[in-house]
């Protein structure tokens, strides 16, 4: 428990700084912005209440927020990813339900149940987020394909991290 | 009355979430109407440490390009100078008889931060109000306008960009003299280009014609430069033309600016008084 409240927080201000200081400044044709501090609370522990979920993101999105001077913008993108989170998680559960001492990654949970949820998460969040931005349908196209391209590139580094999770031996046994 | 409170334990997740949503939406809008806290905008004091210890090692990797800037400014300065003109011998000799007072008071700083791409950009100036910055002053650089001071705490100040959906900026054609305003288009967010508005189409005007500041506003000097023209029509059934404009100043590379102070701009600001400025 202590140990896990170490790693999440640890999680928690790495991701904050790599997205402040890194992320922040990368944009390849002026569109494409990713935002990788969402694998925070994706790999938030199962076990973890629904109501700690929402404050943490809660939290997470408002230190975005500071860095980037967008307050409330990310806020409001990360406690509705916060919220959906029982619900996607209640979808996919497995028939033997989950187990308990499992991590939220690709080596514990499986590729393809990882990726579904990962997917579903993401695209929402960055959905909302650039919507939020816009504050209005009126670009709907233009505000819609920004936010699939900006998933793809926050997907690709998430499917980077997980190299680190990633342990074919383990799994082959 | 037993029923209700029993409703609300019940769905409580979800009356969280929407608290927490309505304080997000609060803080947003609060923030599009810059009145930002002054606590949470980049210029804090933890942020903007950070910030400022970041840029010192990344300033490392600009300094080619500053080095040459600041060759060329130099270069222009010393073109400037009075030693650089010589008597005129001959017939006619100028005479200049008007009396000089200081307008324009130039204070230098260095950007510590800097975003292009939102639709609301701001930047982080490592001087403050120890420095006498003050909210409203004009930001420059040696090629051009970059934007005003918003908020100053006492060692930094952020500045609204130009590239900022809300921005306007008075601009003349320095041909024709003709006025309109820059606004950034934030919907095709370029970095390096603006529009030019409010030009009537019987103005001539090329392509690579300058944009001056207009000078009306007293925040900006007149006679900067804001941009050419890149491209321009008339719209069907307008009067006015579709100026698209190069901006001059390069937002992603920034490094050192200069904050203008106008002496003037409080005696214009008390006599214009009830005149809406064009910068909010």
């Amino acid at each position: 428990m202590l140990i896990d409240i170490i790693k999440h927080s640890t999680r928690f201000l790495a991701l904050l700084l790599l997205q402040g200081l890194v992320l922040n400044n990368i944009e390849l044709s002026d569109y494409i912005n990713p935002f990788l501090y969402v694998l925070f609370i994706l790999s938030l522990p199962l076990y973890a209440s629904k109501y700690l979920v929402l404050a943490l993101s809660f939290v997470m999105g408002i230190s975005i927020d500071i860095f980037s001077s967008t307050l409330g913008m990310h806020t409001a993108a990360c406690v509705f990813m916060g919220f959906l989170r029982p619900y996607i998680l209640k979808i996919l559960e497995p028939r033997d339900g989950y187990e308990n001492n499992f991590s939220v990654n690709i080596a514990d949970m499986g590729m393809k149940w990882y990726a579904i949820y990962v997917v579903i998460m993401v695209f929402t969040h960055h959905l909302f987020l650039f919507y939020v931005e816009s504050f209005s349908f009126s670009q709907f196209f233009s505000t819609f394909g920004r936010a699939l391209v900006s998933t793809i590139f926050t997907l690709l580094l998430i499917s980077i991290t997980q190299l680190f999770y990633y342990k074919p031996s383990k799994k082959r046994r | 009355m037993r029923n209700f409170i029993q409703f609300l334990v019940k769905n409580s997740f979800v009356f969280l979430f929407l608290f927490l949503e309505v304080i997000a939406f609060a803080l947003l809008i609060k923030n599009n109407n810059y009145q930002n806290s002054k606590f949470f905008n980049s210029s804090n004091y933890l942020v903007g440490n950070l910030y400022e210890s970041v840029s010192n090692v990344t300033d490392y990797f600009n300094l080619k390009t500053t080095n040459s800037e600041l060759a060329q400014h130099n270069a222009e300065l010393l073109s400037a100078n009075i030693n650089s003109f010589t008597k005129i011998y001959g017939n006619t000799i100028l005479i200049n008889d008007t009396s000089y007072f200081q307008k324009y008071v130039y204070t230098s700083a260095k950007v510590i931060n800097n975003s292009t791409n939102q639709r609301e950009n701001y930047i982080t100036l490592d001087k403050g109000a120890i420095n006498g910055i003050k909210p409203g002053m004009a930001v420059v650089n040696s090629n051009g306008i970059v934007g005003i001071v918003k908020n100053v705490s006492p060692n930094f100040s952020s500045v609204i960009s130009l590239l900022h959906q809300k921005m306007s900026i008075s601009g003349k054609l320095k041909k024709s003299e003709y006025f309109g305003s820059v606004i950034w288009d934030s919907d095709e967010n370029n970095h390096r280009t603006a529009t030019l508005k409010e030009i009537p189409n019987h103005v001539e005007i090329q392509k690579g014609d300058t944009i001056l500041t207009s000078g009306f506003s007293a925040i900006f000097p007149e006679g900067l430069p804001i941009g050419t023209v890149q491209y321009f029509d008339v719209p069907k059934g307008s009067n006015f033309y579709n100026i698209i404009i190069e901006l001059t100043t390069d937002f992603k590379q920034l490094s050192h600016v200069y904050v203008v102070k106008s002496l003037q701009k409080e005696e214009l600001d008390k006599l214009e008084g009830l005149i809406p400025k064009d910068v909010n």
